[in-house]
């Protein structure tokens, strides 16, 4: 689709023209997001790519603030958090946004791997698309790791002191690697500098696998809730004025929530432990990371042996590397799978009761739960998936986008 | 969009029903009380923040210090510079002199809270091997911070009002300190108040509840001075966003008009 629009444009500006002439960014941003062809049925659940590029390019504003005010010494950090909080002018509402935007980056990007689900956008042919989504997430869930450490609470502390420890599960090399990620023979100040640094680095390769993501986008084009490809000018839009506008209202109706939780509950999705600066001799109650990490912390320790946890977290990513080829539907979209449809929202639940089971302390029925729903994920994926695809009778998909669309205001 | 509503609610009753299942799990939650500072618009009650510093610093600061605030942040809570400075006249602090000798001086409003103990090798030997906690951001650092600290400074139980089931089931001796509130319930601070513990220069009657919810006022201003601010702040913001979306939809529809 995208390759066989229309004639380079022209610029009446000539300051414009001759920068385009030599460096044709003009001519880009008029190609990719002035009259870039976009199928003309997106659903809201397509505002979240726009919301979630929002929400890192504020996370990276804040964050620079933040590090010209920030001490990364083991003695000094947590002071330094509050000092921002009381003492710099404004710090406060850096500080929150912050803090508070990293929740909301992941509720955004986690409604966009849904929708990438549901709608089956991972199949051919974007699933190289799929896979850099995937890494974006990986490299998010590092910098949110390393991130939450910088303040130097108890928190912060024990968490990373879980999350390094895993890596001494793995035979043989294990304790070495802990040992160097550590810097020392314990989590010290080595520990908290390195973490700053890739906590501001691995935001910059976030926004190069961005733009990837957002090229590899633009080969094939976007998919749509329906999953059938556009087949002419009659089913698509430019994606200036149209999607511009769609996307800046979802925007803003979304900086609205977050706004509303920054300003009026700051702490909310936090942990009061977190104010207590770090302790390595007292170890809190219940170490719980943040609340985007639970499930998969809950598959962490669902599995009573420590490799074997290890090897289940990571693999409940890694199984979604693969998802476009476990995924054996040649239709896309779940709104014409009728089995599927059911199974998907399953697993949305099955997700969310991880999630309890990762807040909880790992006792009574929360253990047996928390197995339960692991092998439910990876049920859902490893043999769901492939067998679904083969069983399931789809229904039958609409001639066009246009068509559909058409229908669906005269009905 | 009705798939998108029953699976909306799916997730929230499997929300509610794990909320449940959590809240089933805990006990001995202090009462909630209503606190001034809580709400949207909720502010800092200035008289009881007041006394509530009267409260630390007359009680509490011979063993918790307060290491994040200086004398100035008092001018927030409504006093002026001379007030302050009248407040703190008899404090002493540490510091050098020119020629590099250690001396105490008398605090200047720029000074952070005088510590109770040198460092906290110091405070822990003076306090059974466990320093005290430092108050600054306590409110913050606790669960429902404003009614748990309330609730341990009101929630001690003299060893001759337990019941012997209780006395056997946490192993109290006559010289352990029982809390309702606190986890475990033996607490190694003695009850730290009690009627008439201060004599409140505005004439408030100092009932141990009284003196208890004063300190807590002060503390919760102590753990976040600028939340007022902050909600002032929240409210235009939020306001601005709605006219914003307003608007954007409105263009936004226009824009369709012929799509649709």
């Amino acid at each position: 689709m995208a390759s066989s629009h229309g004639t380079p444009p022209v610029f009446n500006n000539k300051v414009i023209a001759w920068i385009d002439h030599r460096l044709p960014v003009f001519s880009y941003l008029e190609k990719e997001y002035h009259t870039f062809p976009t199928p003309r049925n997106f659903n809201y659940f397509w505002n979240f790519g726009a919301i979630a590029t929002v929400m890192l390019v504020l996370m990276i504003a804040t964050g620079v603030v933040l590090a010209t005010n920030y001490t990364p010494h083991v003695l000094m950090a947590f002071d330094s958090v509050e000092r921002i909080d009381r003492d710099v002018p404004q710090g406060w509402l850096i500080r929150d946004l912050h803090m508070n935007g990293a929740s909301f980056f992941f509720i955004a990007v986690y409604i966009h791997i849904f929708r990438g689900m549901y709608y089956g956008s991972y199949k051919a042919p974007r699933e190289l698309l799929w896979i850099l989504g995937v890494i974006i997430f990986l490299l998010m869930m590092a910098t949110a790791f390393m991130g939450y450490v910088l303040p130097w609470g108890q928190m912060s502390f024990w968490g990373a002191t879980v999350i390094t420890n895993l890596f001494s599960a793995i035979p043989v090399v294990g304790e070495s690697i802990t040992t160097w990620l550590w810097g020392g023979f314990a989590i010290d100040n080595p520990t908290l500098n390195r973490f700053y640094a890739l906590h501001y680095l691995l935001p910059f390769i976030i926004v190069a696998v961005v733009a990837l993501h957002v090229i590899a986008l633009h080969v094939h084009g976007s998919n749509n809730p329906l999953g059938i490809d556009p087949r002419g000018p009659q089913d698509t839009v430019p994606f200036h004025p149209y999607y511009t506008m769609k996307d800046g209202f979802g925007v803003v109706v979304f900086l609205i929530i977050y706004a509303g939780v920054t300003f009026f509950a700051p702490d909310y999705m936090g942990h009061p432990d977190n104010y207590i600066p770090a302790n390595p001799l007292v170890t809190p109650e219940h170490i719980v990371p943040e609340w985007y990490f639970l499930p998969f912390y809950a598959i962490l320790r669902a599995i009573p042996d420590k490799l074997g946890g290890v090897l289940a977290m990571f693999g409940a990513i890694g199984v979604l590397f693969v998802l476009p080829w476990l995924d054996t539907s040649r239709v896309r979209s779940a709104t014409f799978r009728p089995i599927y449809k059911w199974f998907m929202l399953v697993l949305v639940i099955d997700v969310i009761v991880l999630g309890f089971c990762g807040a909880n302390p790992p006792a009574g029925f929360w253990i047996p739960l928390s197995q339960l729903a692991t092998v439910y994920y990876f049920f859902h994926f490893l043999i769901l998936l492939p067998i679904l695809g083969k069983i399931e009778r789809p229904l039958p998909l609409p001639p066009s986008i246009a068509d559909a669309v058409l229908k669906k205001k005269a009905a | 969009m009705r798939k998108l509503l029953v699976t909306g609610a799916i997730a929230a009753a499997s929300l509610v029903t794990a909320a449940v299942a959590i809240a089933a799990g805990t006990t001995a939650h202090p009462p909630h009380k209503h606190w001034h500072f809580q709400g949207p618009f909720g502010t800092y009650d200035r008289a009881a923040a007041q006394r509530g510093y009267q409260v630390y610093q007359e009680v509490c600061a011979a063993c918790h210090s307060l290491s994040l605030l200086a004398y100035r942040n008092l001018m927030e809570l409504g006093l002026t510079e001379n007030q302050v400075k009248d407040l703190i006249k008899d404090i002493q602090v540490p510091d050098l002199n020119d020629d590099g000798q250690p001396i105490e001086r008398p605090a200047r409003p720029s000074d952070r809270f005088k510590k109770p103990f040198p460092n906290e090798a110091a405070a822990a030997a003076a306090n059974n091997g466990k320093a005290p906690p430092d108050l600054s951001v306590i409110i913050k650092a606790r669960e429902n911070g404003p009614d748990y600290v309330h609730g341990l400074l009101t929630g001690y139980v003299p060893f001759d009002k337990l019941t012997p089931e209780q006395i056997k089931e946490f192993a109290v001796t006559k010289d352990d300190n029982f809390n309702k509130y606190f986890p475990g319930h033996k607490i190694a601070m003695a009850p730290p108040l009690t009627d008439d513990k201060v004599t409140y220069v505005d004439g408030t009657k100092a009932t141990t509840d009284q003196e208890a919810s004063d300190v807590v006022e002060f503390l919760a201003w102590a753990s976040e001075p600028h939340m007022e601010d902050r909600k002032r702040t929240g409210v235009r913001v939020v306001l601005f966003l709605l006219a914003m979306a307003g608007l954007m939809y409105a263009v936004k529809r226009s824009v369709w008009s012929d799509k649709h």
